[in-house]
């Protein structure tokens, strides 16, 4: 909360898009990249307020949603080994792999814990010497550091029953993967603002030098994501593309150097997988030589089914902004929130779920 | 659902997968007029009355938490399943599933507890039971209540008259209950404002149906919270809803929980919070009746029943957006009642 009255904003924000409405001479498109900012334009109704000719359309930055089936094969596979314990945090449990989710081998007995900080699943391990503990390490820029702070105590505590089954990931190589592949037809981007307090202004400036897209880091309140709109909208009239900081309250232009340390400390950057991106080149992170002997890939054999996707999803397409989720013929049909066919009906942010959840959008009443 | 699918507990959680527990697997198995109208309890004809009778299990975790515990749920769960029918609660039955090995201590504190609710309540506990299992067939105490009472003459308190024009009003703050009982089961420190509304509604409701006898419809928006009432009321009565998130009561303390946690205050359960579906020429009636009561200090009008569209529920937002209120999916909290 903003601590401003309800008719106050109101005002503010019919401001916002008179102004957006005359900035917007074509029709435009721009992509919010991280799936916090797809809820809260949902739930801010926001899309109802703004003019038919500017559309928002979600991006990859759900981290569960990128997350290829291998990853979830792998993980499931590995919760089926006797003495394993799966700790992950709560959103994955769900997320349906090739032929089966973590949630459903739970129910056949696997020993998966749902945590809330990945130091919890240190706790376990210390608690059960006996048996073999995988986090499940996912997620962007964001969590990426605590993970490798978790690694560095694991080495600390001298554990040796703990391992990591990683599959970090970085927010702009995967930008610049989407623009390289054209066809998305996006104007400009409002950029996600918990990774960049972490990654700083710098790691964006190609978007505008080098793809002339304009770009904005955004705050999570309505009011502030208006105003990026609006921002972007006018760049777009004045033909001038420029990356702005207006999220300064959280990100500072240098991001957060002490996090980006312990990051760089424990992770190299290595290519990576995506759901509906393919390999994307240095766009993951991968634990450095000293810390291998805390990766599970390397130490624990497994044999995952070979991934496949499911049948008629699109969320390869969703995620890169091509289409938006009512144009895939499961959506609301097969594919619901209590009965996910794809990671982006699982996800809280996935923008399937947030279509479904907020009613596609725009009210119709 | 699926004869290979297995109870979640999301299937306990009030929303669309209890719906669907209801619809497929109970309903079919027991379908009658009068469960049929799937109400919070039912309004049931014996020769010279007009009855409502209601149940209901109690499973909370932790067994006390502030402002609260087990036996006062277990008390006012039901009184309230019963005044929303728009009856007067008169008779309580207890049934106790404990645990080998629970302290007496706790039991008798539970039921003094239980006492003190029914004596406010004005209701009597008249029938009982108790089962005791083996260590770890339950977890301490599992209590369920039924109730009966006369339904108030004059009134008819039942979705199919809730119609379009009808303003939609709510008792008080949201997610109170909710946010004590988590925070008892995860050890967080609570501001002392924050304690569970857990209270027995029927002698408010009286009041209300004595000075609007029109009222269409009452329903206490517990498990699934506000967002999940209202959708259930919308599809029972094939009508819209438009909510003014703005109007919506939530104490700033629970509202700051709520951030820091990821909950949403609209999907929180509440046990002493109810809406009223009223005419507008009633509004202000019903209105000051609440605003005069210690249960209904902080009501406000927040929203209205519209035509179109049929079933669903609109939120307007604080900055004037306007988006879809669905009913809850999966399990925010399970064990909150
Ligand atoms: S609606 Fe379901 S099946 Fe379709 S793209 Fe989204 S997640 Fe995949």
């Amino acid at each position: 909360m903003t601590g401003r009255t309800t008719d106050e904003s109101r005002r503010l924000a019919k401001r916002l898009a008179e102004e957006i409405s005359r900035l917007a001479v074509r029709p435009i498109r721009l992509m919010e990249v991280c799936g916090s900012h797809t809820v809260a334009i949902f739930k801010a109704g926001l899309r109802q307020l703004l003019p038919a000719q500017v559309e928002l359309v979600s991006g990859p930055g759900c981290p569960v949603c990128v997350t290829p089936n291998e990853y979830l094969d792998t993980a499931v596979a590995y919760s089926r080994q006797p003495g394993v314990i799966i700790a992950t945090f709560g959103d994955m449990l769900r997320v349906p792999g090739s032929s089966s989710s973590l949630a459903a081998a739970k129910m056949a007995g696997a020993d998966i814990r749902i945590i809330y900080s990945p130091l919890e699943s240190l706790d376990i391990a210390a608690a059960n010497p006996t048996k073999t503990v995988i986090f499940l390490a996912v997620g962007f820029e964001t969590t990426a550091p605590t993970a490798a702070a978790t690694i560095l105590a694991a080495e600390q505590a001298g554990l040796a029953n703990w391992f990591a089954l990683s599959a970090h990931k970085l927010v702009p190589p995967a930008l610049r993967a989407l623009l390289e592949a054209g066809g998305t037809r996006i104007d400009g981007l409002i950029l996600p603002g918990h990774v960049s307090a972490v990654i700083g202004e710098a790691p964006y400036r190609f978007l505008a030098e080098e793809y002339r897209m304009p770009a904005v880091i955004a705050g999570f309140e309505p009011l502030e994501i208006l105003q990026a709109v609006h921002s972007l909208a006018r760049w777009l009239r004045l033909g001038e593309p420029r990356l702005a900081n207006q999220y300064r309250r959280v990100v500072k232009p240098e991001g957060n150097p002490v996090a980006r340390a312990v990051l760089g400390r424990v992770y190299g950057e290595a290519d990576a997988a995506w759901r509906g991106l393919g390999v994307i080149p240095a766009s993951g992170l991968v634990v450095r030589k000293e810390y291998q002997r805390f990766d599970a890939r390397r130490k624990i054999p497994v044999e995952p089914e070979a991934a496949r996707e499911p049948d008629g999803c699109r969320c390869g397409e969703v995620l890169r902004g091509m289409i938006s989720p009512e144009a895939c013929l499961l959506f609301r049909q097969a594919c619901r929130p209590e009965n996910p066919v794809g990671s982006c009906m699982v996800s809280a942010e996935g923008a399937c779920a947030a279509w479904y959840k907020y009613g596609s959008g725009r009210w119709q009443g | 659902m699926m004869n290979g699918d297995r109870i979640t507990l999301a299937h306990g959680s009030g929303g669309k997968l209890s719906a669907a527990l209801v619809k497929e697997v109970f309903a079919p198995a027991f379908s009658n007029g009068a469960l049929n109208e799937l109400h919070d309890g039912a309004r049931v004809r014996m020769p010279g009355a007009q009855l409502a009778f209601s149940t209901d299990s109690y499973v909370v975790k932790p067994l006390f938490f502030a402002g609260g515990d087990i036996g006062r749920l277990a008390v006012c769960g039901t009184v309230n399943d019963l005044a929303m029918c728009g009856a007067d609660p008169a008779y309580l039955s207890a049934g106790f599933i404990i645990e080998e090995g629970f302290p007496v201590a706790d039991l008798a504190r539970i039921v003094s507890s239980m006492g003190a609710a029914a004596a406010e309540a004005g209701v009597a506990i008249v029938t009982g039971d108790t089962k005791v299992v083996e260590k770890g067939a339950v977890d301490g105490l599992y209590i369920n209540t039924a109730g009966i009472g006369a339904v108030l003459p004059g009134t008819d308190v039942s979705p199919r008259r809730i119609r379009p024009g009808q303003d939609i009003l709510l008792s008080g703050t949201l997610g109170d209950h909710a946010v004590a009982v988590m925070a008892g089961r995860y050890g967080l420190e609570l501001p002392p404002a924050v304690v569970t509304d857990c209270a027995p509604l029927n002698g408010l409701v009286k009041e209300i149906l004595t000075a609007a006898p029109t009222v269409a419809v009452l329903r206490d928006p517990t498990r699934g919270g506000l967002a999940t009432a209202l959708n259930e009321l919308a599809l029972q009565a094939g009508v819209g809803m438009m909510i003014e998130e703005g109007t919506i009561p939530v104490r700033r303390e629970v509202a700051a929980v709520c951030d820091l946690l990821g909950f949403d205050s609209l999907y929180l359960a509440n046990e002493g919070k109810f809406l009223v579906i009223v005419e507008p020429n009633y509004t202000e009636i019903v209105l000051s009746v609440l605003h005069r009561h210690p249960y209904g200090r902080e009501a406000a009008v927040i929203g209205r029943v519209t035509a179109a569209p049929a079933g669903q529920v609109g939120l307007r937002t604080i900055v004037g957006g306007v988006r879809l209120l669905d009913m809850l999916v999966g399990d925010q909290l399970p064990r909150i009642c």
